[in-house]
């Protein structure tokens, strides 16, 4: 029977199914941070219950970490007594841990394809919703709560359900200025921000092709705002020279012998999924969200919709804006360009393009935070740094940083921010933040015009 | 974790779509490391203003409104995976969420620390609302065992799903660790076979 590849990496770590119940699914790695995994560690803890496999268990500190002064300790306590709590955890249980100042560190869903640990037709878990990022490579990536942590923890397994399986289908090539942000934000605009519950998606044709890995990964990554649990693209030689010779990736003979797998991995040709979408890379233009959800997005240049919905007013609301508006050349206060979304070389690349011989507007605050420590080192080498230097932008540390605001990179109350995330939830990046989604692109031309700008006049 | 088996409570009602988890515990309340405490930031930023005191407009500072069930709009619990958000529901004392949907992760979080989400059709739900909202007394029964949500005194009825497996867990107060680890020679036979 042709399979799907899903399919194919999901029957290949059955463990056991239960009669009318869940499988044991097997866990390849298992990808840990300081947030999520205290009261999973905890947790055994309690039970006496001694940690099953830890060497498959990478950890690294990203969520809840300063972008300043990395070298010196960190300054609220609470935050110091978690990393502490996760250094102390990884020593004890012999956990590998790229802690804060290490040249691996950086947020999980960076660093983890950077070093080769992510491959093709793995099965992954991280206490993370966008663990989703690692189905870039072809493999079963999820994010998973706490309880599971210490499932994983306990016996390299968990207890699933196996999810329906859906394919959205991209042909075409993108226009200039159109990046996988802008993908991602036009297909959940369009079939919204629960249509992929249940699922897990494929996404396939030309725009995925001939995307770069980096690119699957921004797409990849924001699956879960959809609402499906992973995203996966088939692997190819993209994928495979990206893998190559990085420190985890496998040598001589053992990835000659990977390689065969992987190249079996690609869906068959009359595959089936429960759900099917179709879309066509010339609609696609650069987005922008207006809303509090990552659903809530459209071209820059559209008018905002019209909705009776009492939800939709209240976001509206919330972000200060009006049914018909259009947010073009609507003013901003902060840009980020950052979070594993969105803070990968490429990404800079993008923002330091646009930005070379330009002069950040003065009201702006611009926080670019890179994703980890080898693109923090990669920003400097390629010359980037200079450009963003020269057009007013500061350079911080890796971590998570105005994502989430954890820690205190935080956008004050009713200040607008166009940022490179994942989620435009209320409060997300601060009590009282109004964060407008977007790609890099569009982040680095509005911080410099400090509005939200079309991306044409820019293009060459 | 505690067994349950039924429940009959007042609900509050929450009539909001697409709750995210960052509404229900925002990111700045995540750096305990225990369980513990989470309930009283519930929904923080709705519940307090910036000031720290209590919004006299949100649901919970309603004292018309109490009990251990909570009714909320389609969407329930998207976004973050963090179980911090289950653990502020626990924490705050409800042990059942009613919703037209819930999202993927939020559902298997509530449901390994004894919350129950119960998924009904946005019908029931409206239904529901209207009950809640005419009379916020009103008496609700949540039975695991023959899977059913009813309203005291009224015709209101419906039937839920539950994963079998879940729910003989539910009934017992079982978890998946326990399973899991009762499962580590398969596991590690399973490992042999990859070599």
């Amino acid at each position: 029977m042709a399979k799907t590849l899903f399919d194919k990496v999901w029957d290949a770590h059955l463990v056991e199914t239960m009669e009318n119940g869940p499988s044991v699914l097997y866990i390849d790695k298992h990808l840990i941070h300081e947030v999520t995994s205290p009261q999973a560690f905890q947790e055994l803890e309690d039970r006496g219950i001694a940690l099953f496999r830890p060497k498959q268990v990478v950890a690294t500190a990203d969520h809840n970490t300063p972008t300043l002064d990395q070298d010196k300790p960190v300054k609220d306590p609470l935050s110091r007594k978690q990393l502490q709590q996760l250094t102390d955890n990884c020593q004890k249980h012999g956990i590998t841990l790229y802690g804060l100042g290490h040249q691996y560190n950086g947020i999980v869903h960076v660093m983890a394809p950077e070093l080769g640990i992510t491959q093709p037709g793995m099965t992954m878990v991280c206490g993370d919703s966008h663990t989703s990022t690692h189905g870039a490579f072809g493999s079963i990536a999820f994010g998973i709560g706490t309880s599971q942590v210490a499932q994983v923890f306990a016996s390299q397994s968990l207890l699933l359900t196996k999810p329906k399986t859906m394919r959205i289908t991209v042909n075409g090539t993108l226009a200039k200025g159109v990046l996988p942000k802008d993908v991602i934000l036009y297909i959940i605009a369009q079939i919204g921000t629960n249509a992929g519950t249940g699922y897990f998606c494929e996404y396939a044709g030309e725009v995925f092709e001939q995307m770069s890995m980096e690119g699957r990964m921004t797409v990849c990554n924001m699956s879960i705002e959809m609402g499906a649990r992973g995203g996966m693209i088939a692997p190819d030689q993209t994928t495979f020279d990206y893998v190559q010779g990085r420190p985890y990736a496998p040598k001589g003979e053992q990835w000659q012998k990977k390689l065969a797998h992987w190249k079996s991995l690609p869906s068959d040709p009359g595959a089936t999924f429960d759900k099917e979408f179709f879309f066509d890379a010339k609609d696609i233009a650069p987005m922008v969200t207006y809303g509090t959800n990552p659903g809530m997005g459209i071209k820059i240049g559209a008018q905002i919709p019209q909705s009776q919905d009492a939800s939709f007013a209240k976001s509206l609301k919330y972000m200060g804006l009006n049914p018909g508006q259009s947010l073009l050349n609507h003013p901003i206060d902060y840009v980020f360009i950052g979070s594993c979304t969105n803070s990968r070389i490429e990404d800079f690349r993008v923002a330091a393009q646009a930005v070379k011989g330009r002069q950040k507007a003065q009201h702006v605050t611009a926080w670019l935070v890179p994703g980890s420590k080898q693109v923090e080192a990669q920003i400097e080498q390629e010359g980037l740094k200079t450009i963003f230097e020269a057009a007013g932008f500061k350079l911080r540390q890796p971590g998570c940083s105005a994502c989430l605001a954890m820690n205190e990179d935080k956008v004050p109350e009713g200040a607008y921010c166009v940022s490179t995330s994942n989620r435009n939830f209320e409060g997300r990046q601060g009590q009282g933040a109004r964060t407008l989604l977007a790609s890099p692109l569009v982040a680095a031309i509005s911080a410099i015009e400090g509005k939200i700008t079309a991306v044409d006049p820019y293009l060459n | 974790m505690e067994a349950f088996k039924t429940l009959v409570s007042p609900a509050i009602p929450l009539p909001i779509e697409h709750i995210d988890t960052d509404q229900i515990i925002p990111a700045r309340f995540l750096k305990a490391t225990d369980k513990k405490g989470f309930g009283d930031n519930l929904f923080r930023d709705w519940r307090y203003d910036k000031n720290d005191q209590p919004n006299t407009e949100f649901v919970l500072n309603n004292d018309q409104y109490n009990g251990q069930i909570l009714v909320a709009g389609t969407n329930f619990g998207c976004g973050s995976s963090r179980e911090h958000a289950a653990w502020a529901l626990t924490g705050y004392g409800f042990k059942v969420i009613v919703s037209s949907f819930f999202a993927d992760i939020f559902k298997g979080n509530a449901l390994n620390n004894g919350l129950l989400p119960v998924q009904v059709s946005e019908d029931f739900l409206q239904a529901l609302l209207k009950i809640i909202n005419d009379n916020p007394k009103a008496q609700l029964r949540v039975d695991v065992l023959a899977q059913t949500i009813e309203v005291s005194g009224t015709e209101l009825r419906a039937n839920f799903d539950i994963d079998p497996y879940k729910k003989t867990c539910l009934i017992n107060g079982y978890d998946d660790i326990d399973y899991l680890v009762s499962k580590r020679a398969a596991i590690t036979a399973f490992e042999a076979k990859q070599e």
